[in-house]
């Protein structure tokens, strides 16, 4: 019945997934800024990124998503700590830029961590990076907590993720969350702030004008790949 | 089926941003469920959400914040398992089973309708046109989505297929008219009254919440 979770749990079955999280370990260790106080073994996906630090933003995407795929296959109950150390303190500016209070905030922060555990089996590295996933959560939560609205989601796919993902699409996904983040940080800052305020809940659907010049170009290889799977799933 | 008319930029990123009427998230998420163009382009702007959310300022928790969500975890999730059948499962939710299970309402000229339970802020609904029928000539005080589910329907401006969206603003007056062989069936939802152009359709325009 469980065939599925037993193949995940059993590590011999899992010679690419454990070379992803090596990868991952050899690139901070050579090129990372890792902080004195120790936290668990090779993560250090709580130091977020900050400027003057030299760990690069595509590699905490890349080692947060190590980390869900790690809750996903292993219930790993450290390595839900360092997701929540890093993304529950941004999801409650993030809700509460959005005009909910303090209290509102964090329990709905609360939720949005829970349900990452709930859902794991959803993650899929090779479709968004660990920061978009969650996203797409803490989004539906502000919808749910704050306009009380039902969210009528698309039917996802049956299949769910790979067990295996393909380490270059996950390479890819992750350059280009890279290349979005930079080129959004050097949009004139009228611009950014208007996109802003659209993710943040501060404009409505009219408001949001045809042409907010978001960089979209920059993702061409994550739309791409998306649709390079979704049509290969298909056939 | 070869979708030739698909969600707009501005409301792909309405839809991810969270800030659309629920009606208007109905129309999307069954488009988007027919078409893998606009999935993949969903991605793109969940992408920028990601960023944006990811670059908020932290916000210090309580202290018994994590233990309080480790608490959390083994409680089940209450997911509904979704109705399969022969329409896009966002939709099914909504009707509550396939179309026979939907209650249609005459409003006319052989053309019914059913209105969606969604919340206030905008109104979704299907609608049946006989093969060859016109809806009555209108136009909009606001926007009105039409998202083709079977059949097709010509207006002023083009072709609406299956898959097809039609996206209509104040500046658009149109008159649909259902092509011949298949009855066309539609799914709509509109954020203000539409202004008919007809006396008799503007006579009984409150009645049917159109």
């Amino acid at each position: 019945m469980n065939n599925k979770k037993a193949t995940r749990g059993d590590p011999a079955a899992k010679p690419a997934r454990i070379k992803f999280m090596l990868d991952t370990v050899t690139l901070q260790k050579s090129d990372a800024y890792i902080p004195a106080a120790p936290y668990i073994g090779r993560c250090t996906a709580q130091f977020a990124p900050r400027k003057g630090q030299l760990v690069s933003a595509e590699q905490v995407q890349d080692e947060l998503g190590a980390l869900i795929m790690r809750v996903r296959d292993g219930q790993d109950e450290d390595a839900f700590a360092a997701l929540f150390r890093h993304f529950a303190p941004r999801i409650k500016g993030f809700l509460m830029k959005s005009g909910a209070t303090a209290t509102l905030a964090e329990e709905c922060a609360q939720d949005v961590m829970a349900t990452l555990w709930q859902k794991s089996h959803l993650f899929d590295p090779t479709r968004a990076s660990a920061a978009t996933w969650i996203f797409t959560i803490a989004r539906n939560r502000r919808i749910d907590a704050l306009r009380k609205s039902r969210r009528p989601e698309p039917e996802d796919l049956s299949w769910g993720p790979e067990a295996e993902p393909d380490q270059q699409d996950v390479l890819e996904l992750a350059q280009d969350s890279e290349r979005l983040a930079e080129a959004l940080a050097l949009l004139p800052e009228k611009q950014r702030e208007l996109i802003e305020r659209a993710y943040f809940g501060d404009l409505s659907h009219s408001e949001i004008a045809a042409e907010t010049g978001l960089p979209l170009g920059t993702i061409k290889s994550r739309i791409r790949l998306a649709l390079d799977r979704l049509r290969h799933k298909l056939s | 089926m070869t979708i030739r008319h698909h969600i707009s930029n501005q409301l792909l990123m309405g839809y991810s941003a969270g800030q659309l009427p629920e009606a208007f998230n109905l129309v999307v998420a069954v488009h988007l469920t027919m078409c893998d163009d606009c999935k993949a382009r969903l991605g793109a702007f969940d992408a920028v959400g990601g960023v944006l959310m990811d670059g908020c300022d932290e916000v210090a928790l309580s202290s018994d914040c994590l233990a309080a969500t480790m608490a959390k975890l083994a409680q089940p999730t209450a997911s509904l398992p979704r109705t399969k059948g022969s329409l896009p499962a966002p939709l099914m939710d909504y009707i509550g089973g396939d179309l026979a299970a939907v209650k249609w309402r005459s409003i006319g000229m052989g053309v019914r309708q059913a209105i969606l339970p969604t919340d206030t802020t905008a109104t979704a609904r299907l609608l049946y046109i006989p093969a060859g029928r016109p809806v009555p000539d209108h136009g909009h005080n606001g926007t009105e989505l039409t998202l083709v589910l079977q059949g097709a329907f010509r207006d002023e401006t083009d072709r609406f297929g299956p898959g097809d969206l039609e996206i209509a603003g104040e500046e658009l007056n149109h008159q649909p008219i259902a092509e011949a062989g298949v009855d066309c069936i539609c799914l709509a939802a509109t954020d203000a009254p539409l202004r008919f152009n007809g006396v008799l359709a503007r006579i009984a325009q409150p009645f049917f919440r159109i």
